[in-house]
């Protein structure tokens, strides 16, 4: 334990002063602040408080960019102490790979838990500031911050697979967009055309739920919406899987990060210093 | 024994790195690793450390599997070039090492104080010359009383004064027991400084011995340098025809048992000699001599 706290402590600093912790919490303040300002003018029609709509908007927001940041935190991880030549010496100190990852990703998930905290507790001040009646929605807010942290864990434990599949912190990076790309972006474009071409047939009822739930950036934006039953505010595919069961997606949700880092212990090992 | 390796074998596909190599490091010995670029030597010490696996043989380090968590406990390493993360000061780089070997933070200074850093300690690796960061890397093998020591060409970088520093805290460490295993192109303070030369050569173990018994079995041939009297230069070419003359100067070389013989016929010219030098085989010369036999 006292290794993966010094390997924590190591990274928070190095964070710190790469200035990634500034940047994360910058990001999500930033994004925060222009969708409660956009947001602020629908309330009425919908009926429900200020601060599910904002949450609402969070998670459509959370989705993209909780992954982005994760990625962008842990593609360097174990590529650039390869190419910097810290990786041998570190591996002949008694602490075992797993231990080393768990350090980086303890100071990882903090420094997103701190840029999620911020992020969301200003959008959530404006909605108190709005409308009194906001209180209604912190279960949801609570809901989303936490599943937030889980879906930040899933991408960081991507993120240093790819960097130990890659060994190299330029083929890192470009594998990360890549799968940022690739499971945030072009997944649900193909899961929505192949729901079109079927014509509400065998897909859309069987493979599709399946689908989404197998993908951890599409299973958190299910939980969200369907547990703060603020699904009418958003639309497309979350709208249409209405028919996901709650424990469905929190099981996906809290199952993808123990697998990604599984994944990331795996090709870590691999790497040969 | 602190290291033992026996018959290690290390193969890259079709290409053989090291063949059957067979070596021990005893406590408080201090062995160099000679060879040339591409030797082996960088691999065999990844080996020893456990960061790469063997194909045959076998390796122990203080009785256990090299790489297992027991020998890792008890092993130093000095990496070729030491790397450290820029962003990091050199004492917050240290507590980290200190903490993954169980020891206090408080230790941090005092062992950057022993490699000559304490004034830089609070400053980012970033801004420090190799050589600083060669004496952190030297600092970071200082924790925790280690047993066996692996140093990849420790005084790389270093000036001569911080050279001599860095192997009087080699004695000391070996005269608590350590076992040293380096690996150096500095022949000369090699000889000086250590027990023991292995020599390797296209992965091959080529020879090991102290210095003078390497010299022994190379049996090189000695030089001498004949200066004479102003007016019995002519004299003493006659006496000794197979030398070549340079400058006035006589050189002969003659075969290590030849050279008291040659001595003696020298001393019975008398006064026409007024100066003699013999010149023994250098350290290079044994190396390339050993490192020549296996073919490179």
């Amino acid at each position: 334990m006292t290794r993966i706290l010094a390997t924590a402590d190591v990274e928070f600093r190095i964070a710190l002063r790469n200035r990634w912790v500034a940047i994360a919490v910058a990001l999500m303040a930033l994004f925060s602040l222009v969708l409660s300002a956009a947001g602020s003018s629908a309330t009425g029609t919908i009926g429900a408080d200020r601060l599910s709509v904002v949450v609402a908007s969070l998670t459509s927001l959370a989705v993209y960019l909780v992954p982005l940041v994760a990625l962008l935190m842990s593609f360097d991880a174990i590529a650039g102490e390869v190419e910097r030549g810290t990786l041998p010496l570190l591996l002949t100190y008694p602490v075992s790979r797993l231990e080393v990852l768990f350090g980086k990703l303890l100071a990882h998930l903090a420094i997103l838990t701190l840029a999620v905290a911020v992020g969301y507790g200003i959008a959530a001040a404006a909605a108190f500031w709005g409308d009194p009646a906001a209180g209604a929605g912190l279960g949801a807010l609570w809901r989303l911050m936490w599943s937030s942290v889980l879906l930040g864990a899933t991408f960081l434990g991507v993120g240093y697979a790819a960097s130990a599949l890659a060994r190299r912190p330029s083929g890192a990076a470009g594998l990360a967009i890549g799968l940022w790309l690739g499971l945030i972006v072009l997944y649900d474009l193909g899961l929505l055309s192949a729901i079109v071409a079927d014509k509400g047939g065998a897909f859309t009822t069987k493979v599709f739920p399946l689908a989404l739930l197998a993908n951890p950036a599409d299973a958190f934006r299910l939980y969200n919406l369907a547990a703060s039953q603020a699904t009418s505010a958003a639309a497309g595919v979350s709208g249409a899987a209405t028919a996901v069961p709650i424990w469905a997606s929190l099981t996906s949700i809290v199952f993808w990060p123990f697998a990604a880092l599984a994944l990331a212990t795996a090709a870590f090992r691999r790497v040969t210093p | 024994m602190t290291l033992t390796l026996n018959s290690l074998t290390k193969t890259y596909g079709a290409q053989v790195v090291l063949r059957e190599v067979s070596l021990a490091v005893a406590a408080g010995e201090r062995v160099a690793l000679l060879g040339h670029n591409g030797a082996g030597k960088s691999t065999l010490m990844k080996i020893i450390l456990g960061l790469i696996p063997f194909d045959k043989g076998t390796l122990q380090v203080m009785g256990s599997a090299a790489g297992s968590a027991a020998a890792r406990r008890h092993v130093a390493y000095l990496p070729e070039n030491a790397a450290f993360h820029p962003a990091l000061t050199g004492v917050e780089q240290m507590h980290h090492y200190l903490a993954l070997r169980g020891e206090k933070a408080s230790l941090a200074m005092g062992l950057l104080d022993r490699v000559g850093l304490a004034s830089a300690a609070n400053r980012r690796i970033g801004t420090y010359s190799k050589g600083m960061r060669q004496r952190v890397g030297l600092a970071q093998t200082l924790i925790g009383a280690p047993k066996l020591l692996v140093l990849d060409e420790p005084t790389s970088g270093l000036d001569p004064v911080s050279r001599r520093d860095f192997y009087e805290l080699l004695d000391g460490l070996a005269a608590d027991g350590a076992a040293i295993l380096l690996s150096s192109h500095a022949l000369t303070e090699v000889e000086a400084r250590t027990d023991r030369i292995v020599i390797l050569s296209g992965g091959v173990l080529v020879a090991q011995g102290t210095l003078s018994s390497l010299r022994h079995s190379a049996d090189l041939p000695v030089t001498l340098h004949i200066t004479p009297h102003l007016g019995a230069e002519v004299a003493v070419a006659l006496a000794l025809p197979e030398a070549r003359s340079v400058a006035g100067i006589l050189t002969l070389t003659c075969a290590q048992g030849d050279k008291l013989r040659l001595l003696a016929r020298v001393c019975d010219l008398g006064a026409k000699v007024a100066d003699i030098d013999v010149q023994p085989p250098s350290l290079e010369d044994i190396y390339s001599h050993f490192s020549k036999r296996a073919g490179q």
